[in-house]
């Protein structure tokens, strides 16, 4: 199937996205899940990013916003706390940060090529009074 | 199987994503943000579709699917009736007792584009809600055709300029009123019918399950603010869907059994119609001497409807 061009498939072809049978996905997290290769999962848009979203996991209040708003599935939030962001999916649009809503943010637009310790070293500083939830 | 993760933002995180990334939509496009609201509303299977549009090319591009989901594409006209067509089959062979897993209770989902739902596929849709197909039909609506290019349909509200109404020294763009959807399929006597912007999630999550637990047909009109079209930076996709419901451009309401109105959000602080229109380079035009008074009436228009959902909403008709 995958070795066919676009204009060499069968009309009514089926992709199917997971390896085998699966009975139900929504009870299986992604890192559990055995993806096909014609899962879109496999493939990286990490070329798309022009800038690069940067987490500071110190300032982060788990609100969920970023996770709610991410287009691309590009927040892995487990067992309620916010994790990592997903470089292969991050297209780089910049609304989890627009989203965070602490001061200074836990989530900030970085060049591509910054790097990520150096840039959690440069992170603006908490003010004094705490930051809060709006 | 609808779980109360719901409650809060924090349990809806839990939710197993079932739409994958590496798409192809734009980088801040909401199509997907709804998408991702509405499936992880409910843990129970489920049975899509879409109509061509941005949705559909951008995450069926062969060889791949975005898609951890039985899902189907025919055309664009028939986003719905394929959808109708396959909750026909299941509902057939459940009544042969032919299920080969009778315990599943899948939900039947369409989407599809504005152009695909209040243009070409619309009388295709009319026909799901008369023949009362027990499915949710989702219209994402960017108010413009996006796939092709941004030419306008019958959603593309007064003024905007689009590629086939461009605005100009002797035009300010699109002519028409935007289409009242939200009335049409609720004179169609559907069960439930509302209108959901992703920036309200609550409010969206709570009527998709809302309309999951309806039985027959339920149309969701859902506000996709189009970063491309609209002309906006990508990364204020959710401040732009802010200015929209908060402005009243995009009331939230349902529509239940044909007649009873309920307003289910009711921002703290109205903002003037003109903030909205002038965060967006599509209304760009209307900021000038020419073309200033649509403003006022761009406002007049809204508070004249915000008036008219009060006053459904009072009388319960
Ligand atoms: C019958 C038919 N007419 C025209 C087209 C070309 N076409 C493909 S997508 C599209 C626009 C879709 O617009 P909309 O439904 O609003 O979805 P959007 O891309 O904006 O999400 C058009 C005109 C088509 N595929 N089939
Ligand atoms: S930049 Fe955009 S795609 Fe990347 S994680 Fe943030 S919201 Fe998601
Ligand atoms: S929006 Fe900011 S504070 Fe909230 S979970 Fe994401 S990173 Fe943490
Ligand atoms: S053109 Fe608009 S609707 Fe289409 S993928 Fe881009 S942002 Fe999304
Ligand atoms: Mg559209």
């Amino acid at each position: 199937m995958l070795e066919n061009g676009w204009d060499t498939f069968e009309i009514g072809s089926i992709l199917r996205p997971f390896e085998g049978s699966i009975s139900d996905a929504a009870a299986i997290l992604p890192e559990d899940r055995l993806y096909s290769k014609s899962n879109s999962f496999g493939i990286s848009v990490a070329d798309w990013r022009i800038e690069k979203p940067l987490f500071n996991k110190n300032l982060c209040i788990d609100c969920q916003f970023c996770w709610i708003y991410c287009p691309d599935m590009s927040i892995i939030s487990r067992d309620k706390k916010m994790v990592a962001v997903d470089y292969d999916h991050c297209k780089g649009c910049g609304i989890c940060v627009q989203v965070c809503p602490t001061t200074p943010k836990a989530l900030l637009m970085f060049p591509e090529q910054k790097d990520e310790e150096a840039a959690l070293s440069e992170w603006p500083k908490k003010e004094k009074k705490e930051a809060k939830e709006n | 199987m609808i779980q109360a993760k719901t409650k809060n933002l924090k349990n809806f995180s839990t939710s197993a994503e079932r739409f994958e990334g590496a798409n192809l939509l734009c980088p801040g496009c909401a199509h997907s943000i709804i998408v991702r609201e509405v499936l992880n509303a409910t843990d129970d299977h489920l049975i899509l579709g879409a109509s061509t549009g941005c949705l559909e090319v951008c995450t069926a591009v062969y060889p791949h699917t975005s898609w951890d989901a039985s899902w189907i594409h025919i055309g664009f006209e028939n986003g719905s009736s394929a959808v109708a067509g396959a909750e026909a089959m299941y509902k057939a062979l459940k009544n042969k007792g032919r299920l080969k897993q009778p315990d599943r209770t899948p939900k039947f989902v369409a989407f599809g584009g504005d152009g695909a739902t209040y243009d070409i596929g619309f009388q295709w849709i009319s026909g799901c809600f008369e023949r009362g197909h027990d499915m949710m039909y989702v219209c994402l609506d960017n108010e413009v055709y996006a796939n092709t290019g941004g030419q306008r349909s019958s959603s593309t509200p007064i003024g905007a300029s689009a590629s086939t109404t461009p605005s100009g020294r002797i035009s300010y763009g699109e002519k028409q009123n935007k289409k009242d959807m939200m009335a049409i399929m609720a004179a169609h006597g559907a069960p439930y019918v509302a209108q959901v912007a992703p920036n309200q999630w609550r409010d969206m999550v709570s009527k998709i399950q809302k309309g999951f637990a309806t039985k027959g047909p339920v149309f969701i009109n859902a506000m996709s603010a189009c970063t491309t079209e609209w002309k906006f930076a990508p990364e204020d996709t959710i401040a732009i869907s802010d200015l929209a419901t908060d402005s009243l451009v995009f009331p939230l309401y349902e529509i239940i059994d044909g007649t009873k109105l309920n307003i289910t959000y009711r921002p703290k602080n109205v903002i003037p119609v003109r903030d909205y229109l002038g965060a967006q380079g599509r209304f760009k035009h209307l900021f000038t001497k020419q073309y200033e008074y649509l403003i006022d009436e761009w406002q007049t228009r809204v508070d004249a409807k915000w008036e008219q959902l009060q006053r459904r909403e009072e009388a319960c008709l």
